[in-house]
């Protein structure tokens, strides 16, 4: 109180010489005030009042400008190390990238580097639009700022969606992947991808003609990827070319999330004899590549693929329903936004190939499953990883005996998340009749394939109750069929018995590690880099959503938490990099690939190369230096300076062999596959 | 990070900043309430110091300045507004506003007549057009890693000249990287598509060419770094390698159909050095075999192609300066060589420009057979003709009507000289100039005056004395021949390093093993186009525009160490039916490339069957009239014939289109020639 009693003191004094100057200044910019007024205290009074509150705002505005402006200057004249001194003084002198440090070891050039962007990291940019799209020609519509998604919503989804009968371009529509480094360095400004494991590369000598970037259109199937755009043909000339033009030294191809799968698919393209592969004979591989260096490889597939694809959701989105509900499912807005997303996504192919590999066999049953082991340590570690990573291990023990039944991935309710499977009462959906279209058109123009399904439909999926992977696929096949038809001629899910068979020679078994052998490149090795230690989604707790009508009938149930099991917001979370359960990143090269197997039949060598996700210590590290996450893991400087070392020509040994922390090895024995 | 605390913190301290200025107003208006606040100066003291502490942040002097911080953050923010509201207003105007008809884009046009993509197509840019992006550089550059140093916004010129400068530079020796420092050429069609926000150079074109269908995977963009010479981007990059397997990808997955290449500027030169590479045995060539051309590429459509250099490169080299630089310096004399600013801006971008080795690919080649000696030249060739011409194109804006009454000057000018110092000397007969032998400069008592207080320009004008500069004077008048002696004396590091790589002259016999080498690669004169009898070569370019063709010179007055001893006199006017003006002489052409540079080769030089196309290649010439925009909102307009204006050219958009689509020489219209380069090619008298 008293302090506003001062200031009005100190008003006071002025008004005398103030005011009229002020009042003058209005009258030249409104021109609505004759200014020979007579009276005019008591007019300038009243203008006065008006005045200020037009005015307080503009200055307000400038004000804040000008701090704006101010603070922009002195940003620009800091320079750029600034951040570094800082980070210094607090944490203690920051190690040199490891870029500067091998350099100094005196490791240069040698073998040329392929990146392999994986899904939805790489930037999209228009070539060909309709009407709404004018003037984004070239432009990016994925990647960058996302400018367009605000601008016009409705536009965007439709020019990034598919044509939902053959996986390609909708007509009048083209969407390109954007080609070279830029294409995956940067997914939004200042959210890295490739950068810093560019830069890196760039200390010890890389440049453009000895690094490059496999840009390919992630949303559509592998091998169409080929016919639309000849993709696969373009990375096969580009490793040519690199390999000829760096002194016959071979590549060393570096796939991360997707793209490894993908470079799966590409590695059995090459070889195979043309018009389906590119005929680059037998020892294409052999010849061109020294090492392939998977980061956070989902070889066996993602359980957050079944989530995205069932119900659009997954944790995160999940977890926003559950703190703001309604607001993703808004009516007033007209949003529909989890609608559109998943009538964007199911266009989109590629999604397919990530969903599990294997069926039960890997992924197990309605009772059993790799991760839940039986030594109480193991899941003591698991427990550990699904509460904040950073918790002693030692405490706890045994005290929950409880069973996790990973197996099931979706299930409906927690209860039968957690029931013997002998309790569960389940029926049969796959004869059930899809009633007729419920969809009235009061749904507006959103168009998803549940509306085809009708109610008796939706209960009959609940009614099963628990899907394992083999079941969620048929579930799929059901909820999406147009989708899985498309999809199934793409991909393929399951393990071969006889990989002689010459049916496996079709595309659609080439990039599922477990139906296709590797090439025959003795020489070759396989790294399998990967983060553990954060939760990762393994499995879903679902539930009918209430209004059924316009809406996607299922959601994950958000309310299904259990302080004992891993069970947190309606999923289970395992051991991983936060979207690459280990068992699907590891198992292929900790078991499936180890030494001479069906799958291998060369003996390619096999690397493990885990990183223990560290936190970053402070908010200036922006995303840390020792991340295990899926994309941040490429900031990790230890997996950095392994891939400088191999791309200068160090091999799996001089590295150091496995470097395990995570429970792979222990979770791949209980896997009973034949080898 | 830190900066978006201290903004948080303004950000709490704004409002409180306004509650005060608030409470200023309502008191002026509650008067009423002086008494009561009076009363209140006599509060406890004890109250005042605790008001002082909190009041610290707002001190009475502040507090009298109210005003006018106040009113100026006031007048900002209504700027801001209005700004802002202004930008919302032009976003939401829909992109074709329903009074301005804009003319339907050539690609929407023949898309409809039916073209589609059909032969893959590789765009190469010219010089200076092309990104850089910088690799690795020194502590100076910090955070600019793959950041462009060259096109896109430039900022960098301003924080940091000098840093900017040295990491332009090449090696002095090599004409490669300096030690510590690799800057690259940026990749894709980002490369050259804009060269700084807002200025196309192949955005247009590309953008006409996705309307038929174009992609990334049909569509290329041979960028490359054009500082070097050609073959070191081989050696360095690896870039015509890259090339190669780009186009062979491209013909294999188009279903074998072969390319359309489309090279601009000095690209045009580097892809006729490409074609000898390509099919030379390794490791000097890329070992593709005799027939490699005749396989992979369907035809060569070049935009304001270089082919005999252009006259420009000789003063840069010379002088660093053009046409455009002159001009400046006439109208703000001394603004450029101010020393109070210690900027000494051409004396850098001399020193920087004479690195690079590719500014001496485009010299005047072919000597005086082509460009015309002390008396003669092909572009003075028939007299009233040429006048008319001439007349025209020093004048652009008298109408042809104007011109056709056909002046008659008594003396024609003497392009041939391609330097002359002094405006007499560029007219008088040369019977009455005074000729030193050129090679006595070379000869000449080159001793080194390194004057140490010359700070840290060094230009290779240092090394030398006055009286060398005195000599070069006096020697008056420099043809395309001489001026080669000269610049190798003014400049020999420059020259020797580039010399290896370059040739500029006349091949007698073009079957002398010495051809087979690298240099002469680029020099349409001394090479043979491959055998490719079905290829097609085009020549297309601009016409209409004053072009820079031979220059006025002088001594520049000051003698000190630092500046640049020549300068061209913009003191130098013709009268008005001539074609001098501000020290330069200039000819028809497309501002920088004159005709006789552009055509030559089309018109004469590969027409029919010659010793330098031996298998026939079809030959093509399209002009191109100058038209300057109509109106301002035209922007650069749609049928400029300037060197790098063209690329958005309708006419030539439409004719690279219906090449791309398949259509032949012919079918597109033949020849479409308005310069006089048919007679001039004829007055050369060139073996063929």
């Amino acid at each position: 109180m008293s302090l506003i009693r001062r200031r009005k003191q100190n008003e006071t004094s002025r008004p005398t010489r103030s005011d009229p100057s002020s009042i003058d200044k209005e009258d030249d910019n409104k021109k609505k005030i004759p200014a020979k007024d007579q009276n005019a205290e008591e007019i300038a009074l009243k203008k006065l009042r008006k005045w200020s509150c037009i005015d307080s705002c503009c200055w307000l505005i400038g004000s804040i400008c000008v701090t704006w402006w101010f603070l922009l200057f002195l940003y620009n004249a800091i320079p750029a190390s600034f951040n570094q001194y800082v980070t210094e003084a607090i944490t203690g002198p920051v190690p040199d990238p490891p870029g500067v440090k091998l350099k100094k070891e005196g490791l240069t050039v040698k073998h040329p580097v392929v990146f392999v962007p994986g899904i939805v990291t790489g930037g999209l940019e228009l070539w060909e639009g309709h009407q709404c799209a004018e003037g984004l020609f070239r432009k990016r519509l994925w990647g960058g700022t996302f400018g367009e998604v605000y601008k016009r919503p409705l536009c965007w989804v439709e020019h990034m969606s598919l044509d939902n009968e053959t996986g390609l371009d909708p007509s009048g529509i083209r969407v390109r992947p954007v080609s070279g480094l830029v294409a995956a360095d940067y997914f939004a400004p200042g959210y890295f991808v490739w950068a810093v494991l560019i830069a890196n590369l760039a200390r010890i000598g890389y440049e453009e003609k000895t690094m490059s970037m496999a840009a390919y259109d992630w949303r559509i199937s592998f091998q169409n990827t080929e016919v639309r755009d000849q993709t696969l043909s373009r990375i096969k000339s580009n490793i040519e070319l690199m390999v000829a033009t760096n002194g016959g030294n071979k590549a060393v191809i570096i796939p991360h999330s997707m793209g490894v799968l993908y470079f799966l698919h590409f590695m059995k393209w090459v070889e195979a004899p043309a018009p389906m592969g590119g005929g680059g004979g037998p020892d294409w591989c052999a010849k061109h590549i020294k090492t392939v260096m998977n980061i956070g490889g989902p070889f066996l597939g993602v359980p957050k693929a079944v989530g995205g694809l069932f119900s659009a959701e997954a944790k995160d989105i999940a977890v926003i329903r559950a703190t703001a509900p309604g607001f993703l499912d808004n009516d007033i807005f007209r949003l529909q936004t989890l609608q559109h997303v998943m009538r964007m996504t199911r266009t989109w192919d590629s999604t397919m190939s990530m969903l599990p590999k294997g069926g039960d066999t890997i992924w197990g049953g309605l009772d059993w499953s790799p991760e839940e082991g039986y030594t109480p340590s193991k899941r003591k570690q698991r427990n550990n990883d699904t509460q904040i990573a950073n918790e002693d291990e030692s405490e706890v023990v045994a005290s929950q005996r409880k069973h996790v039944n990973f197996g099931r991935i979706i299930s409906f309710g927690k209860d039968i998340a957690e029931a013997p499977s002998s309790q569960i009462d389940m029926i049969d959906f796959r004869g059930a009749v899809k009633g007729n279209s419920v969809a009235n058109n009061t749904c507006r123009d959103v168009w998803t394939e549940y509306h085809e399904m009708g109610y008796e439909g939706i209960k009959a999926v609940a009614e099963y109750k628990a899907y394992t992977a083999e079941s969620i696929l048929d579930l799929l096949h059901f909820v999406a069929p147009k989708l899985m038809a498309r999809g199934s001629a793409h991909f393929s899910y399951g393990i071969a018995d006889n990989l002689d068979d010459p049916k496996y020679r079709h595309y659609k078994y080439w990039s599922n590690p477990l139906e296709t052998t590797l090439p025959n490149a003795p020489d070759m090795e396989i790294f399998s880099m990967y983060g553990v230690g954060i939760p990762t989604e393994r499995a879903y707790v679902y539930k009918l959503t209430p209004s059924a009508d316009c809406y996607i009938p299922f959601q994950i149930d958000t309310s299904a938490d259990d302080d004992d099991t891993p069970l947190k917001d309606g999923v289970y979370a395992v051991d991983g990099d936060e979207t690459v359960p280990v068992l699907s990143a590891g198992f292929m090269c900790a078991k499936g690939w180890r030494g001479k197997t069906r799958f291998n039949p060369s003996g390619i060598r096999t690397y493990l190369r885990e990183y223990e996700h560290s936190p970053p210590a402070n908010l200036l590290e922006g995303r840390g230096t020792q991340s295990g996450a899926h994309v941040d893991i490429m900031g990790n400087f230890q997996l950095i300076e392994d891939i400088i070392r191999v791309a200068a020509g160090a091999r799996g040994e001089d590295l150091g062999g496995d470097q395990v922390h995570s429970d792979i090895f222990k979770m791949s024995e209980k896997i009973n596959l034949q080898l | 990070m830190a900066s978006i605390l201290r903004f948080r913190k303004l950000c709490y301290a704004v409002p409180l900043k306004l509650q005060s200025f608030e409470f200023s107003k309502v008191d002026q208006k509650q008067k009423v309430d002086k008494k009561e606040e009076d009363a209140n100066v006599f509060l406890p003291a004890q109250d005042l110091l605790e008001v002082d502490d909190q009041k610290k942040k707002y001190p009475k002097q502040q507090q009298r300045k109210w005003r006018c911080i106040d009113s100026c953050c006031w007048a900002i923010g209504y700027l801001c507004t209005t700004w802002w509201l202004l930008f919302f207003l032009y976003h939401c105007f829909p992109a074709t506003m329903p009074g301005f008809q804009v003319p339907e884009s050539p690609g929407v046009r023949l898309k409809r007549d039916g073209l589609t993509a059909l032969h893959p197509v590789v765009l190469v840019p010219g010089i200076v057009t092309g990104g850089l992006e910088l690799w690795e550089g020194r502590p100076c550059s910090e955070g600019l890693f793959r950041k462009r140093l060259w096109g896109g916004s430039f900022t960098e010129i301003f924080k940091r000249p000098l840093c900017w400068l040295e990491h332009l530079s090449l090696h002095h020796e090599t004409g490669l990287d300096p030690p510590g420092i690799r800057v690259r050429a940026v990749p894709g069609l980002v490369a050259a598509d804009y060269f700084a926000p807002g200025y196309f150079v192949w955005a247009v074109l590309i953008e006409n060419l996705a309307k038929i269908g174009y992609e990334g995977k049909n569509l290329y963009m041979a960028s490359y770094d054009w500082r070097l010479s050609f073959q070191n981007t081989e050696i360095r990059d690896q870039a015509l390698s890259r090339l190669k397997s780009k186009i062979e990808l491209l013909c294999v997955t188009n279903g074998y159909k072969k390319v359309v290449v489309v090279p601009h500027s000095m690209g045009v030169i580097y892809f006729l050095h490409f074609l000898k590479w390509v099919e030379t045995p390794p490791p000097m060539g890329g070992g593709g075999g005799p027939g490699w051309c005749a396989k992979h590429i369907k035809s060569v459509v070049n935009i304001g192609p270089a082919f005999l250099g252009v006259p420009k490169a000789v003063s840069s080299i010379f002088s660093a300066e053009g046409k455009d630089v002159a001009y400046l310096r006439a109208m703000a004399p001394g603004l450029l060589d101010s020393e109070i600013l210690g900027l000494q801006t051409l004396e850098h971008v001399l020193r920087v420009s004479r690195t690079w080795d590719s500014v001496v690919s485009l010299l005047p080649k072919g000597g005086e057979t082509i460009w015309g000696d002390l008396d003669w030249s092909p572009e003075e060739g028939h007299a009233c003709q040429l006048v008319k011409k001439g007349n025209f194109q020093c004048s652009p804006n008298d109408n042809y009507t104007d011109a056709m009454r056909g002046f008659q000057i008594k003396e024609t000018e003497k392009y041939g000289r391609i330097i002359s110092f002094g405006k007499e000397e560029s007219q008088l007969p040369s019977s009455q100039i005074p000729i030193l032998n050129s090679k006595e400069l070379l000869h000449g008592s080159a001793t080194e005056t390194v004057n140490s207080s010359c700070r840290g320009v060094w230009t290779e004008y240092d090394e030398m004395d006055r009286e060398s500069f005195r000599k070069i004077a006096e020697n008056k008048v420099y043809t395309s021949k001489t001026i080669l002696d000269l610049l190798r004396f003014v400049a020999p590091k420059t020259m020797q390093r580039a010399e290896t790589h370059f040739s500029h002259g006349i091949a007698d016999n073009l079957d002398d093993p010495k051809y087979e080498h690298y240099k002469y690669w680029s020099n349409p004169l001394e090479t043979k186009l491959p055998d490719a009898a079905d290829m097609e070569i085009y020549c297309l370019y601009g016409v209409g525009i004053p072009t820079e063709r031979s220059y006025v010179y002088k001594l520049s007055p000051n003698d000190k160490c630092k500046s640049i001893p020549f300068r061209i006199d913009t003191s130098a006017d013709g009268d008005q039916n001539s074609c001098l003006k501000g020290g330069v002489y200039f000819v028809d052409g497309d501002e920088s490339v004159p005709v006789l540079s552009a055509g030559f080769m089309c018109a004469k030089g590969w027409r029919g069957r010659t010793r330098f196309n031996p298998s026939g290649t079809a030959t093509y010439i399209r002009e191109y009239q100058h038209k300057p925009p109509a109106s301002l909102l035209e922007g650069r307009g749609l049928e400029s014939g300037a060197h790098v204006d063209i690329m958005g050219n309708v006419a030539l958009i439409e004719d690279v289109l219906r090449v791309a689509a398949g259509a032949s020489g012919s079918e597109i219209g033949g020849d479409r020639i308005y310069s006089d380069i048919l007679r001039m090619s004829e007055r050369i008298n060139l073996r063929l």
